[in-house]
């Protein structure tokens, strides 16, 4: 039986941040959490005070989601420290307003469709590296070759685990006969356009690792840490 | 100019400030949140014995700057870039009349580039024509993201965006500088995304668009955008640095930004004073890419020179001593009859 600070810590490791594709907890964004019976209380904190509030809401209103949904909790408060819109944020967060009840007119959308933008982006970026993994495991296996590669071709390891949840994420199945080189539909791109999409694949798994690495570097600087990030 | 290895360059350096972030010129908590984190970019990026004291990073003034860059710094010539951020700071962050006053005395190693905001409307506009004519303007730097009463941002396609930018046209203005980088108040309407200089580079393809930080955190997406628009260029400020603390990862941008645009669309930019120039020229000259990214050529020194200086000075008509140019292939002697 996990203790309840463990419970809530792994609800806290289904949150990602939506732009690095990452847990907020391997990030080290979670920077206190309290258990005190059915009270949970954690506070959030991100490596500058600008990073942008829509990215700040949805962490830490996914946050309270994931400890709202445990069968144990009845008191959840998630803070976020140090930002330029804390309290504005706050306040939202402990009246449940919602993205748009809490920054009213600057708030012109719901979040819905930014959250979607990553996690397309984040797929992207996890086909390239099992596919870039297989190419390197097998020297006679050529780009061209991939536009024919299933999930059933994929090795059982990590970073096929990996896509298969981004996959889920964007809805798209893991029946092992379906391609693995698609777009966000699900649609296979034609042989001659593999190079290509992979290149952009590949851009975009650089973009994302590289934001992550300097989140960790400023976090690390912020808060006067050991920066863990290779 | 920077010597080595009996390679000689010219620097540009197409992204400075002369800032003023000391607490009197704060207007707010965010002036002094938006410093800080400069300072954080500054202390996480830069190796220890560029560090500098908080107090020397508020403000540096006008004979500190010349000193860093043309004394110290390898700099020929070095390009204002200003952030006016009039809702944090109450004299605004870049100061103009410091900074132009400094580029009108030595024309030859510095070009004052001013700033515009749509949201000013008509009496922008009209500003915008008295500043063409006092500072004699080729270039903007435009800053999206800034705060202006209730609005948190705006985007090069807006209706007065293009006024502003058919004005620039008129009036010679050719390059325009747009800061797309590290996030700071983008709510859903994302003032950092980099799609709308999608628009403005088709519909304006006689000027440049410089986009600043390369579009980083989205390096994708303005690879994707570069690629499709020959008038989109690369400016590398704030991704230079990563040439120290992360090396590999600044290999995976310059080989990114080299096989996507190409070697004539990439711009040397320290942001002095987020960094000072003199480090981040010596590792670039000396950087290569390394032998087990394969994925990638390795970087010429002819390349090295375009980026360093030669493609800023190119943008902006800056003279460039002949020793400095890169041989030019001769065309073959055709014999004649």
């Amino acid at each position: 039986m996990p203790t309840p600070e463990q419970d809530a810590l792994r609800a806290l490791g289904t949150v990602v941040d939506p732009e690095l594709d990452e847990p907020i907890t391997d990030l080290g964004f979670v920077r206190s959490l309290d258990v005190d019976g059915d009270r949970v209380t954690v506070h959030l904190r991100l490596p500058t005070s600008f990073c942008s509030p829509n990215f700040a809401y949805l962490m830490a209103s996914d946050a309270k989601d994931a400890l709202v949904s445990l069968h144990w909790t009845r008191r959840v408060t998630v803070e976020l420290d140090d930002h330029h819109d804390s309290d504005l944020i706050n306040r939202g967060l402990a009246a449940d307003a919602g993205y748009r009840g809490t920054f009213t007119h600057e708030a012109e959308e719901s979040l819905d469709e930014l959250r979607e933008t990553f996690r397309r982006k984040a797929h992207t970026a996890a086909m390239e590296r099992v596919l870039t993994r297989l190419m390197r495991a097998d020297p006679h296996r050529t780009e061209a070759d991939l536009h024919r590669v299933t999930i059933g071709d994929l090795p059982a390891d990590d970073a096929t685990a990996a896509l298969l949840r981004r996959r889920a994420a964007i809805g798209l199945g893991h029946d092992p006969v379906l391609p693995v080189l698609v777009d966000s539909d699900g649609t296979p791109y034609r042989p001659d356009e593999v190079p290509l999409r992979l290149r952009m694949a590949r851009s975009t798994r650089i973009s994302l690792e590289g934001n992550a690495h300097f989140c960790r570097g400023l976090l690390a600087t912020r808060y006067d840490l050991e920066e863990t990030a290779s | 100019m920077y010597s080595k290895d009996g390679e000689n360059y010219f620097i540009v350096d197409a992204h400075i400030a002369l800032w003023d972030a000391r607490p009197q010129n704060q207007r707010n908590i965010h002036g002094k949140q938006f410093i800080d984190c400069f300072y954080d970019y500054h202390r996480n990026l830069s190796p220890d014995s560029e560090v500098w004291p908080y107090e020397e990073y508020l403000h540096q003034g006008a004979d500190r700057l010349v000193h860093d860059l043309f004394e110290v710094g390898y700099v020929d010539h070095a390009i204002f870039q200003p952030a006016f951020l009039g809702e944090f700071y109450r004299n605004g962050f870049g100061q103009t009349e410091e900074a132009s006053a400094l580029a009108k005395a030595h024309p030859e190693k510095l070009t004052y580039n001013h700033f515009w905001d749509p949201r000013n409307g008509e009496e922008g506009l009209k500003q915008l024509r008295e500043d063409a004519a006092r500072f004699g303007l080729k270039g903007v730097k435009l800053y999206t993201a800034e705060w202006y009463g209730q609005s948190r941002g705006w985007k090069l396609d807006d209706p007065w965006s293009y006024r502003y930018l058919e004005a620039a046209q008129e009036l010679g203005i050719r390059n325009i500088h747009i800061h797309k980088g590290p996030t700071i108040r983008p709510l859903d309407r994302d003032a950092f995304d980099v799609a709308d200089v999608d628009k403005v580079a088709t519909d304006f393809p006689e000027m440049n668009f410089v986009i600043e930080h390369c579009g980083l955190p989205r390096l994708e997406d303005f690879c994707w955008i570069a690629t499709q628009e020959p008038n989109v260029h690369a400016g590398l400020a704030v991704a230079i640095p990563f040439i120290h603390t992360r090396p590999k990862y600044f290999a995976q941008i310059i080989g990114e930004l080299l096989y996507w645009l190409d070697e004539d669309r990439i711009q040397f930019s320290s942001d002095y004073a987020l960094w000072t120039p003199r480090w981040l020229i010596e590792k670039f000259v000396d950087f290569q890419i390394p032998e087990d990214m394969t994925e990638y050529a390795p970087l010429t020194t002819a390349q090295k020179k375009k980026i360093l200086g030669l493609n800023a000075a190119a943008m902006y008509d800056i003279p460039v001593p002949a020793e400095l140019q890169l041989p030019r292939a001769e065309p073959q002697a055709v014999a004649v009859a």
